[in-house]
């Protein structure tokens, strides 16, 4: 077992940081508003705590008030201690934290990309620190930026050295960051959400990492996450917030086998567990409402001078798939898969070729006006509710807008198709007349909904609708398309890289991976027996929110071919083999 | 409340509301106040001035032939010609409007057209446009304008016009820039996958989004077109004398300014005057239309 209670802990009773009644404000129109509040923990050596809660619950405060990074002058500390060692440091001076900062506290954040510098080298930006902090002589500087990467465990560390951010893959870009935290050799880094915006297979790999790191270095960890299972896997204790309340503070095996509040219990209950689902309904074979043969979706690169094609990025190749009336079909994959484009071009949005029909029609080659009566068989959920919200206008009329652009009603038919809509996705009708950031994020997914709704489509493509939703809102969305599927027949076609959301709605699913199917089949044959092996570590990387059951640390994933290729060179196709029945296997 | 007026957009009655909600605001509602007096100054000039704005007479002029400073007869005291300058700023309020006014609203409704359409549709489109405004860019502004006034006939509508020819470039740029951004935006791809036309998707979804820059550029245009329209004066290819525009009473003056300080300080508090009330407005307006700011007063 890779938690150690004993490595370093026994010999140092005393905590690395102890945090007591931290309580913070932020300054609103209204006056102080608490964010945190009483917020009282240890975090020991070697040990890992974590902070899980939704979002709003004021674990990024946490973050942010003892790195001394609180947004000035609207957040405050009002209350409470931080004591790094002996030291309360709860209100120190930006030139007091400067000394504290990397040297004895690092942060990582969830978005590598943006916190890396775009235009530095990644020796550079490593050497930065190094030498800001004096931990070692200019000339020494490279050498132990080196020796950094290699404790990262990067490939190809010296060639990793000269690249900028842009160059790197996610995964690497975030090990970046962490030699970066790590440079000064802190007794504390504290963990910002730092898989979420990672891709499983990665998220795991980035896991395993920390973990290693800390077992090395006896680093105390204090990991942020909203993700239960990343709190099962990495956690020693932790403490579940609400609100910016404590809610419920034991160890991790106290926490999953008998959580003692009832938010807890319920937060747990939400998340969704691979292989817990209940098997789906049988569904007598529908007609098929949306066929797919042979699709390739090829975006060209231009560069040069003369601003001509270069290379061709090939997002899609050679897919071919239908969904039936009442269905779900579900896309998983791993960003760059093209799950994505595959449902853009089903609604016209990206240049395609090969054949597609929905509800017996071709669109190959329709222009953007008639393929607007395809559109209302057709529709589309976003991933972000917020961002595919126009800000401007109220949620009524953006509802309604459907219907308007295809001439389908107009006057009080319109009031009476909101009202309808509003009612029919668990909103109420008096919210009508609201603009979008009036509501959360569940409910603002629920009027995407409602406007995907409003023109009666017969298919639904769900592009990672709930994968920014809190777990318990996710929960309520997934019920809400099933209803909907049960009462109407729609069919549905569920991109997501969440496998476990997979298990609960997925009838049938196809595992991409750069822009070809890997396997695909009915749902119990993919999960319960995978056969590619992209799928087996697919699954074997999602964490599980049981502490008793460890993942077991995977071997790094070979590193995946390039969906770029010069002009005119042909792409190699793997091809299905049949497995049984409708399981079928891709093989190069 | 029922839910049709809860939702059906209050089209009929904003302006009326956004107009009730700026007046409630200290600052925007001394804006339209000041822009309110200059129309009413501007409207009613003939029967507002105190002295004919045009007559030379020796009463105006000091023993020495100077002119008057401000007090007894000539409120604002008189010009280098004997002019009383209370009279020649009330009709040069004409000019500076007319020409704040329809030169920056030119300027403003060109430049924001060709920013969005270039940023919307991209391609040819794009390239086309923008080598165009970068092709105006490369002019000389004031050059441009001469070269323009000097073919046409100078009058007031041909001044507004050249200035807003110059003026226009700066506001396409970055309405340009804006518009592709908001174009990437996911819902303006929510709007193409429900089958918006282009023009409901600019004219309900991206323009909405714009105003607040195209306000805040629309108002800043309005002193830097009237100082424009001095310049021009100055240099005879702008308003003609004896018609006097606030641009051109400073010009006019601007060598006399160590003797005669009022002649320059009054005008130059006018055009103070005018952009500051076009700026609050503006700066109000941008918070009253944006709903996600509502109730917050700024």
């Amino acid at each position: 077992m890779t938690r150690d209670n004993d490595s370093g802990r026994g010999d140092d009773a005393r905590p690395v940081l102890s945090v007591r009644d931290l309580t913070v404000q932020v300054a609103t129109g209204a006056g102080g508003k608490t964010v945190l509040d009483h917020l009282s923990f240890d975090l020991h050596r070697g040990e890992t705590v974590a902070l899980a809660g939704e979002s709003g619950s004021g674990k990024s405060m946490t973050a942010l008030a003892i790195m001394g990074l609180l947004p000035r002058p609207m957040a405050r500390i009002t209350e409470g201690t931080i004591r790094l060692g002996d030291r309360n440091i709860a209100g120190l001076s930006d030139r007091a934290y400067r000394a504290i900062r990397a040297r004895r506290i690092s942060m990582i954040f969830q978005e590598p990309m943006t916190s890396l510098n775009p235009l530095m080298t990644v020796e550079r930006q490593l050497c930065e620190v190094l030498l800001e902090h004096d931990m070692c002589t200019r000339d020494a500087a490279p050498a132990r930026a080196l020796k950094l990467l290699r404790d990262l465990r990067l490939t190809d560390p010296e060639r990793r050295l000269k690249q900028y951010p842009h160059e790197l893959s996610g995964g690497m870009r975030q090990r970046v960051m962490i030699a970066i935290a790590l440079a000064c050799e802190p007794e504390i880094l504290i963990a910002d959400e730092p898989t979420t915006a990672l891709d499983v297979t990665v998220q795991a790999e980035i896991l395993d990492l920390i973990r290693l790191l800390q077992k090395e270095r006896g680093t105390a960890v204090l990991m942020i996450t909203h993700d239960m299972g990343v709190v099962a896997e990495m956690a020693d204790r932790a403490i579940v917030m609400r609100a910016g309340q404590p809610v419920e503070a034991s160890s991790v095996e106290r926490l999953f086998s008998a959580p003692s509040s009832e938010y807890a219990k319920g937060l747990l209950a939400a998340v969704p567990r691979l292989g817990a689902a209940p098997p789906r309904p049988p569904r007598s074979p529908g007609q098929k409402v949306v066929e797919v043969s042979d699709l390739s979706v090829r975006f060209d690169v231009k560069g040069g001078i003369l601003n001509r094609p270069v290379a061709r990025l090939h997002a899609v190749e050679g897919v071919s798939f239908d969904i039936r009336v009442g269905e779900t079909l579900a896309l998983v994959g791993e960003s760059g898969s093209g799950k994505s484009t595959i449902g853009k071009a089903l609604l016209g949005l990206v240049p395609w070729e090969g054949a597609v029909r929905i509800d017996g029609r071709h669109t190959k080659g329709l222009s953007r006006r008639s393929m607007r009566p395809v559109l209302r068989d057709i529709q589309m959920v976003f991933q972000d509710p917020g961002a595919s919200l126009d800000s401007r206008m109220t949620v009524g009329e953006q509802v309604v807008e459907p219907l308007r652009v295809h001439g389908l009603a107009s006057g009080s038919e319109l009031t009476d198709r909101a009202e309808f809509l509003f009612r029919r996705v668990g909103l109420s009708a008096d919210m009508l007349g609201r603009f979008p950031h009036e509501f959360s994020g569940g409910q603002r997914q629920r009027v995407c909904i409602a406007r995907a709704l409003s023109l009666s489509p017969k298919v639904i493509v769900a592009d990672e609708s709930v994968s920014a939703l809190d777990v318990s809102v996710q929960a309520q969305v997934l019920d809400l398309l099933q209803e909907l599927q049960d009462e109407d027949g729609l069919s549905y076609l569920f991109i997501t890289h969440d496998m476990a959301v997979v298990d609960q709605v997925a009838d049938r699913i196809m595992v991409m991976r750069l822009g070809q199917v890997m396997e695909e089949g009915p749902r119990d044959a993919v999960l319960r027996d995978p056969r590619h092996p992209y799928t087996r570590r697919l699954l074997a990387a999602v964490p599980v929110p049981d502490p008793t059951r460890l993942r077991q640390p995977q071997p790094p994933a070979p590193e995946s071919q390039s969906p770029m290729l010069p002009l005119g060179a042909v792409f190699p196709r793997v091809r299905l083999e049949q497995v049984s029945g409708e399981h079928r296997v891709a093989v190069a | 409340m029922s839910v049709a007026e809860a939702f059906r957009p209050r089209q009929r009655g904003r302006v009326r509301a956004v107009l009730l909600e700026l007046l409630r605001r200290p600052r925007a509602a001394f804006g339209l106040a000041v822009i309110a007096l200059m129309v009413v100054c501007a409207v009613f000039a003939p029967w507002i001035m105190p002295h004919d704005p045009f007559a030379q007479s020796f009463d105006g002029l000091d023993l020495m032939g100077g002119p008057l400073p401000p007090g007894g007869a000539y409120p604002l005291g008189t010009d280098l010609l004997g002019r009383d300058l209370a009279s020649r700023l009330i009709l040069g309020t004409r000019t500076s409007l007319i020409i704040g006014v329809v030169a920056n609203g030119t300027a403003v409704i060109l430049g924001a057209g060709v920013g969005i359409a270039a940023g919307y549709f991209g391609g040819w489109t794009a390239a086309i446009l923008m080598r165009f405004t970068d092709l105006m860019m490369a002019f000389p502004a004031l050059l441009l304008a001469i070269v323009l006034a000097a073919i046409f006939q100078p009058s007031l509508m041909i001044v507004a016009l050249v200035i807003a020819m110059v003026n226009w470039v700066q506001m396409s740029r970055v309405i340009y820039t804006e518009t592709r951004s908001l174009a990437e935006r996911e819902f303006i791809q929510v709007q193409r996958a429900i089958g918006s036309s282009p023009l409901r998707i600019l004219g309900k979804h991206i323009l909405p989004h714009l105003l607040s820059s195209i306000i805040v550029f629309g108002t800043l245009g309005i002193s830097t077109t009237v100082l424009l329209e001095a310049t021009l004066s100055f240099l005879g290819v702008g308003v003609q004398p004896p018609m006097p525009s606030w641009g051109n009473i400073i010009f006019e003056n601007q060598t006399y300014f160590s003797t005669a300080p009022w002649l320059v300080f009054f005008p130059g508090l006018l055009i103070v005057l005018l952009a500051l009330a076009f700026n609050l407005v503006g700066d109000a307006l941008r918070d009253v239309l944006d709903p996600t700011l509502k109730g917050r007063h700024g």
